[in-house]
């Protein structure tokens, strides 16, 4: 039993509610991490998989306590050591990387000054040796040039190069045991897959074991031997990572898997229906049974103990996991989109450009923007009546920097954004009329922020039905709950507050809202990125459901490459505010392409470990777009010369209709990406 | 155990909620001393003229300086007064200008602080450099220059102390305002083309409420300071109205033998300040401010 590093036994975590009932985070939680391998868990929020991880190295959260069971390490446990014991095991036995990055590390400290503490904490290097010790863990991180990245400060780095100071910081103390709480959550397509990777090489390299905690299926498949899925406080399923996620024989995972959208299909994934429990509202039973496809009586009365089958070296959690085993891969059905989109064009964005620059005193006083390389230049796209077209890139694509001038909150440079063939909109929300401000609603992504805490979901809907349609009394009562229940919501909820409602709730709220003014388009800013990818998938499918209803056209924005290839008709990606490719999303997604799609396509993480990420570009990240020709010149790997520095490349059409901009020929690309 | 009900709330009526908030705020003990003190001196405030067992400006030089008993209570003052009578008339006096001065305050202070907050760029520049210039100001030199002006009338002093007491409301409205501001609410409200009032009305209030409520009721205590200050000073209420700044510098010089006769403003004015800061915090607290964590302005 030598190669058991940690050994969680019976744990329970919880806190008492203000009636003094006990409230469980953690039910029973027993597990082992062994020596050198990668332990993923996976849950959505709220199922208490960072508090098992920050139990694991003795941590437990201000205003929670320890009910029952213990954390072991080199058989000790560390839930009841003293404080002044616990700091000699944290960094130099157990290190933590956190999610954030760019807020764990302190902003007026050079880098090497913030590893050279670590070291000085967690080693007995004297000088010499930790000056060199410093550039060999940012060589370890591959951190390009060490000797100058030491010197700088945090913010003069990326996102991504800030998450591998932290893994060198992390590395520094030689820890037996990496902990990793969502640590590329935060981060582009493309650069979560390179620390990925990373990670992969440095668990390889070192024989560190690691538990990475996250909700996302896609970056544990990458990185994890042995997998744990959390579910309302409990492990509902552990078992190596292949198994798990080829055959997943909880029901939860099993629907977990399905619900999300995969590159290699179109359409929308089935949603699963409801949402987590919160911690002290079930009493007996399964905590699944109310979301579950499988459930009976038994499941009702009686809650399933963890039972470890010997034949599938998998635990799991359910009384019914045989009708589960036979079912090989969990087969997706996809819910066909349909495309209802006509030729009738209704909105028309032609040569627009937006600048963030500061203008000057003269440019102030004449009211004009001058600037020469603007954030967003050139923008031409058309958009049909009923169709669903997505904007995609990394983050200062300017995607939704597009997306605020189309909704007024932003001026543009230049350019003329055109509705319905004829009517011109201006940029500026004061020069619309209400009738042009009705035509185009937004979704934002965080319903959290969107919707006024201090109002009930009533006031929130009747908002704008009182405001474009002077709607009062029983009339706006009765529309109010009428588009409640189109988002699948009951009446029930008109006097609830949002703080009362769960995370995809909260987004049907603010769906109905946008719905409330009978927009013709409807902008969506990055709609299910802060949603659980249970609920993400129900979201999307109402979405879809509304625009069929409707008729309605969505502007949708997002960095999820699967999200997008599930709902839109049509995709617009976009690199430093500049067109790279237009084209029906079943084209785009199909080579050949941009080089920079291909390198987005190429980082997007499936549940699947047999398809792993091909990393073709650098995750080097830019200011400004470049002065002069292509946008994507400097991450490109396909770059054919000179010409990709001084011109802007041409659009050029493919057989299978979509336009890319690029100097590479169609065919040699074809050639090349194949 | 029914812990459902924990998670489902539903909207409850102003009155409801006014009572929940107070119930919670006398569950603590501090919380519990502040709101009896506070409720005390009301009562005391609006029942005084009918329980007041003598003249308040009734003068007799026979009964100078008398020590407490069982006619005078807390004796009589230098002219004959009965002190139990000045004291919690005078109570009455500070509650009444103070409560409304704060109310001045709170409404100028509060929605100057919101408007500049929404609107940003030049004005709220020029606006708040006018309340910066005005913080720079000693309040009491300038509270003597508008006395003087304009004599010590309650129409007078209610709205002076509360112009002075609503530059720091600015402030705090303001920047509770920037909190809000940038939230995506905000922006969908603006998107979907609402006026200025309407924002500030439907989105902004509800949000910023509490945290001005609070600054608020502190800034009734530091009124009540500052306008006893006054009557110290003999800027106050003019005599022979009773009050308890003017009644403490009254007596003051005859404290070595006749300390009666200032112990019992002296413990109105504290006891009413220690209520109402109390209750303040208590109040913060209930609505879940951590007051603690910010500096006054």
């Amino acid at each position: 039993m030598t190669d058991i590093i940690q050994k969680v036994k019976n744990l329970s975590i919880g806190f008492r509610s203000k009636k003094g009932d006990e409230i469980l985070i953690l039910k029973n939680i027993s597990t082992n991490i062994k020596k050198g391998e990668t332990v993923g868990i996976v849950g959505e929020s709220g199922s208490g998989k960072s508090t098992l991880a920050l139990a694991m190295m003795g941590y437990v959260k201000h205003g929670l306590y320890t009910i029952g069971g213990e954390c072991q390490f080199n058989s000790s446990n560390l839930l009841k050591m003293k404080s002044k014991d616990l700091e000699k095991i944290r960094g130099r036995k157990i290190a933590m990387i956190p999610q954030n990055a760019g807020q764990a590390l302190t902003p007026n400290l050079k880098i090497g000054y913030q590893i050279d503490e670590a070291l000085q904490l967690h080693s007995d290097f004297d000088e010499k040796e930790r000056e060199k010790k410093i550039s060999e863990l940012l060589n370890k991180v591959r951190l390009p040039s060490p000797e100058t990245i030491a010197l700088r400060y945090p913010h003069e780095l990326s996102g991504g190069q800030q998450q591998r100071v932290a893994v060198a910081m992390a590395l520094a103390g030689t820890p037996d045991l990496l902990l990793l709480d969502e640590p590329t959550t935060g981060l582009d397509v493309t650069t979560q897959a390179h620390v990925l990777e990373l990670l992969n090489f440095i668990a390889k390299d070192t024989g560190t074991s690691m538990v990475y905690v996250s909700h996302d299926l896609g970056a544990i498949a990458q990185v994890s031997d042995r997998i744990i899925v959390m579910y309302s406080g409990e492990i509902v399923l552990e078992g190596p990572s292949r198994d798990i996620l080829k055959r997943p024989i909880h029901p939860y995972t099993h629907g977990l898997l399905k619900s999300i959208p995969k590159l290699s299909l179109a359409g929308l994934p089935e949603s699963m229906p409801g949402s987590q429990p919160q911690p002290g509202t079930i009493q007996s039973g399964c905590s699944f049974f109310d979301r579950c496809n499988f459930s009976d009586e038994n499941c009702k009365n009686n809650s399933p103990q963890l039972e470890f089958l010997k034949d599938l070296n998998t635990s799991v959690r359910c009384f019914n996991y045989e009708k589960l085993v036979n079912e090989s891969q969990a087969s997706q059905t996809i819910n066909k989109i349909k495309n209802k989109s006509q030729d009738k064009e209704i909105l028309n964005l032609s040569e627009v450009s937006i600048s963030y620059a500061k203008q000057k005193l003269l440019d102030q006083i004449f009211n004009r923007i001058s600037d020469d390389n603007p954030t967003v230049k050139d923008i031409n796209i058309n958009i049909k009546k009923g169709e669903t077209i997505a904007l995609v890139g990394e983050s200062g694509s300017g995607k939704s920097t597009i997306l605020k001038s189309i909704a007024g909150l932003l001026r543009t440079k230049d350019g003329l954004i055109r509705f319905d063939e004829n009517r011109n909109l201006s940029s500026d929300l004061k020069e619309r009329d209400p009738n042009d401000l009705r035509i185009i609603q937004l979704i934002f992504q965080n319903p959290d922020e969107s919707l006024n805490p201090n109002h009930t979901v009533e006031e929130i809907i009747a908002q704008p039905l009182k405001l474009y349609f002077g709607l009062k009394g029983e009339e706006l009562k009765k529309n109010i709950i009428d588009l409640l229940q189109k988002v699948r919501l009951g009446e029930f909820y008109t006097s609830r507050y949002p703080r009362q409602l769960s995370g995809g709730e909260k987004q049907r709220v603010a769906v109905a809202r946008a719905f409330a003014a009978k927009p013709d388009i409807i902008l969506c800013d990055e709609v299910t990125s802060a949603l659980d990818v249970s609920v993400q998938a129900a979201v999307l499918n109402l979405l879809q459901q509304l625009k069929e209803d409707f008729g309605t056209t969505y502007i949708f924005v997002s960095h999820d490459l699967a999200v997008v290839r599930a709902i839109s008709d049509r995709v617009a990606v976009l690199y430093q505010g500049r067109l790279c490719e237009v084209g029906p999303s079943n084209d785009v997604y199909k080579f050949p392409s941009h080089p920079y799609t291909e390198v987005l396509l190429g980082a997007v993480l499936e549940p699947d470990p047999d398809i792993k990420p091909k990393l073709v570009a650098e995750d080097i990240v830019e200011e400004r777009p470049p002065e002069k020709g292509c946008s994507f010149q400097g991450r490109c790997s396909r770059i054919v010369g000179d010409i990709c520095k001084k011109e802007i490349p041409p659009w050029q059409l493919t057989d299978s209709g979509n336009a890319i901009r690029c100097h590479i020929p169609i065919k040699e690309l074809q050639k090349e990406q194949f | 155990m029914k812990l459902d009900n924990i998670y489902k709330e539903e909207k409850k009526s102003a009155f409801a909620k006014l009572s929940e908030i107070i119930i919670t705020m006398a569950s603590r003990p501090s919380g519990l001393i502040g709101l009896s003190i506070l409720v005390f001196h009301i009562i005391l405030a609006f029942i005084s003229p009918y329980i007041a067992p003598h003249d308040f400006k009734a003068i007799d030089p026979t009964l100078m300086l008398q020590a407490p008993s069982a006619e005078y209570w807390f004796g009589t003052d230098d002219l004959g007064r009965d002190v139990f009578t000045r004291t919690i008339l005078g109570g009455r006096t500070a509650l009444t200008i103070t409560f409304f001065g704060s109310l001045i305050a709170l409404l100028w202070g509060g929605l100057l602080g919101i408007f500049c907050g929404l609107v940003g760029g030049k004005i709220d520049d020029v606006v708040m450099r006018i309340v910066d210039a005005f913080l720079s100001i000693p309040w009491i030199l300038a509270m003597l220059l508008i006395v003087s002006l304009l004599g010590t009338s309650t129409e007078v002093l209610i709205p002076a102390l509360g112009f002075f007491y609503g530059k720091g409301i600015v402030r705090v409205a303001r920047a509770a305002t920037h909190d809000v501001i940038a939230k995506d609410f905000i922006v969908s409200a603006r998107a979907r083309g609402h006026s200025n009032f309407s924002i500030i009305w439907n989105e902004i209030i509800p949000n910023v409420r509490d945290a001005i409520l609070v600054e608020g009721a502190m800034r009734w205590s530091w009124m009540l300071l500052g306008f006893s200050s006054l009557s110290f000073l003999g800027f106050g209420v003019s005599p022979p109205t009773p009050d308890w700044g003017l009644m403490i510098s009254n007596a003051r010089g005859l404290m070595s033998f006749a300390y009666w006769a200032v112990i019992a403003p002296i413990v109105g004015l504290s006891s009413l300040i220690i209520g109402i800061n109390l209750t303040a915090d208590a109040f913060a607290k209930a609505l879940g401010i951590d007051r603690s964590t910010k500096a006054p302005v």
